[in-house]
């Protein structure tokens, strides 16, 4: 899963357009982007600069209008849509600002969803369940159904969906956006023990500066183009 | 199935809108059941009929009588094996006309064998060669009033009154089943020869005779010569075969038939509709959990299939408890015996039962299923759970 330059995400004069009507919009343009294993990436940018749209591109849940993406040596924005559901199942981790948990399964429900796409017994699931759980810290919440818990609750039940399959790739986009400060700052406490203890690579969308000072690395979106620099 | 749970789950969302829309299946598969009993009851008679059989009665009219002695005459006819004849009785239990069912004297012998759908113990056959005042009642008329054998059951009837002035006295030596499940077994028969020397008038006549034929392909050439050999005597006949006596009904029947299919066409056309609007409202309200799905790496033929399933589930626990609402409803046999006397839910028009529910369950959830498929994951993810 390594690339020659050690880069595990590699993103080529990406170009991403969205039609409306008649108009198109041009949300990336002749974007690269280079993120090496064991990385934790802070995207920042303006509302509508396209963060969503290039997480979008970089998890296979969306296709670039031209460009490359490959990831970890894989050509995702070739992959046949049944292969790239696929791959997702095995490569990415998704963490969302809203959390999107099933609000009719519990929490270990919720968990175990990425597992039914596996191989695994349902003993083996449980077993993954409990140790994404415990990783989180929730193992006492594990029966409860999402609404009865609290937003960072519902946070950590999402990153342990995220990891429960050990993927590649941690994407989240704006995990701490919905949560107070407090809970915000566990969650991204237990984002970078997973980057430093477990070795995952983590690119998070943020607008917090307090979030992204977490990360090894920041890089801001604006008019279709990545730089280094915070823009004026 | 992995992922049941979650189907069982999101049936479970919105418990009143699934609980109102099994309970519209599960109203349409009771009435699915119970007019397919009804249609049976209605087509049984004709169904039954033997092709190999004729009825033959007065020129003139069903009610007018014929000679006794016309039997052996019509078994010289060439083509027939063996003629039976038949009195209606119109026998009344209890003096009250309410309890109506078919009583006619027959010729025993002559009877069971020109009648095999008529299924009678041996040892019973026997009791009733043996006694003259004996009768044999079938299965859903010996339950109806709890005749066991042994009994003794008095009848009166308005058209045939017995010389001693009171009533017909009658002891039940046998019980008959039907061969098959459509035969009716709400009939009442006793001796000819009992019935002769007890009426008050009339000695020598009866009602009409059912007539066997060899072949029944010359069925009708049969009864040509049947009605030759009668002509220009006092009595002339009319022969016709058994299966089109109820020929005046089999029109009707024709009418009720598809009266019954277009009752049923629109009730599950509105089946259709409801279930349909079911399952299009629990993806629509579900698309970011579709987009979810997805995303963890749900492929697209596992998502059509979920929703798929979930319309399956649900018709399924709405029809099949339908279905089997209406069977037990008919295996209590008939709710008027007197005008039904054959009253059950086929076994083929079950399967086809079955068949419904699951094409209902299918068809409701097919666009709905192909819907959540074609959504795009980043589009249903921009929407919030
Ligand atoms: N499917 C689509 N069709 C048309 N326009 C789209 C589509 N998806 C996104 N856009 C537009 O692309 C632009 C970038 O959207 P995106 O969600 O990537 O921004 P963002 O940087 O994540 O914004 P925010 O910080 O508000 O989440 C927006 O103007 C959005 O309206
Ligand atoms: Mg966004």
């Amino acid at each position: 899963m390594s690339e020659r330059n050690g880069a595990l995400v590699h993103i080529e004069r990406v170009n991403k357009t969205f039609r409306r009507g008649a108009e198109e919009i041009h949300i990336l343009s002749q974007l690269n982007l280079e993120v090496p294993q064991g990385e934790f990436l802070a995207l920042m940018g303006p509302s509508g600069s396209g963060k969503t749209t290039l997480l979008n591109l970089i998890g296979g849940l969306d296709r670039p209008t031209s460009g490359s993406v490959r990831i970890g040596g894989d050509s995702i924005d070739q992959m046949s849509n049944r292969r790239l559901a696929a791959w997702r199942a095995r490569h990415i981790g998704l963490v969302f600002q809203f959390y999107n948990l099933l609000p009719v399964l519990t929490a270990e429900r919720n968990v175990e969803l990425p597992l039914l796409l596996t191989g695994l017994s349902s003993a083996q699931r449980r077993r993954h369940v409990e140790a994404a759980l415990s990783v989180v810290g929730l193992t006492h919440r594990a029966k409860h159904y999402p609404r009865t818990l609290s937003g960072g609750e519902q946070q950590r039940t999402g990153i342990a969906r995220a990891i429960v399959t050990d993927p590649t790739l941690l994407l989240c986009d704006e995990p701490t956006g919905d949560l107070d400060r407090k809970s915000g700052d566990e969650i991204l406490a237990l984002l970078q023990a997973l980057n430093r203890e477990h070795g995952k690579t983590i690119i998070m969308v943020t607008h917090d500066p307090h979030a992204s000072a977490r990360a090894t690395r920041t890089v801001y979106l604006d008019k279709g183009r990545l730089s280094s620099e915070k823009p004026e | 199935m992995r992922g049941l749970g979650l189907v069982l789950s999101n049936l479970k969302r919105r418990k009143l809108r699934t609980a109102l829309t099994m309970l519209c299946i599960f109203v349409a598969f009771v009435l699915f059941g119970l007019l397919c009993a009804l249609k049976e009851a209605f087509t049984a008679g004709v169904t039954v009929a033997g092709a190999d059989r004729l009825i033959v009665r007065h020129k003139v009219s069903l009610i007018m009588l014929l000679p006794v002695t016309y039997g052996p005459r019509m078994e010289q006819v060439p083509g027939v094996s063996a003629a039976m004849h038949f009195t209606w009785f119109n026998g009344i239990y209890q003096n009250e006309p309410k309890n109506f069912f078919a009583t006619m004297p027959v010729t025993p012998e002559r009877f069971l064998d020109m009648y095999p759908e008529y299924v009678l113990p041996d040892d019973q056959k026997k009791v009733w060669m043996e006694k003259r005042a004996g009768a044999i009642v079938g299965r859903t008329l010996a339950e109806r009033f709890n005749w066991k054998i042994g009994d003794r059951v008095p009848l009166t009837s308005p058209i045939w009154p017995h010389k001693s002035g009171g009533a017909w006295e009658f002891e039940i030596v046998g019980v008959y089943d039907g061969a098959m499940k459509g035969t009716d077994t709400s009939g009442f028969y006793f001796r000819y020869d009992y019935f002769d020397e007890g009426r008050a008038q009339g000695e020598g006549m009866v009602g009409w005779y059912g007539v066997r034929v060899n072949d029944p392909d010359h069925a009708d050439a049969v009864a040509r010569a049947i009605d030759a050999e009668f002509a220009n005597s006092p009595y002339e006949t009319k022969a016709e075969p058994e299966g089109a006596f109820a020929q005046g009904f089999v029109q009707q029947i024709g009418n009720v038939s598809t009266m019954l299919i277009a009752i049923l066409s629109a009730v599950f056309f509105t089946i259709l509709l409801v279930a349909g609007t079911t399952m299009a409202q629990a993806v629509r309200e579900r698309t970011a959990e579709i987009g979810v799905l997805k995303a963890v790496g749900f492929g697209n033929g596992r998502v059509l299939g979920l929703v798929l399933a979930e319309s399956l589930v649900m018709t399924a626990a709405g029809g099949m408890t339908g279905l089997g609402a209406a069977w037990l409803f008919t295996a209590q046999g008939s709710p008027v015996p007197a005008m039904l006397p054959v009253f059950y839910l086929p076994t083929d028009a079950l399967i086809v039962g079955v068949g419904m529910v699951l094409a209902l369950g299918f068809a409701a959830g097919l666009l709905p299923a192909l819907s959540a498929m074609r959504l795009p994951v980043a589009v249903a993810l921009r929407k919030h759970v």
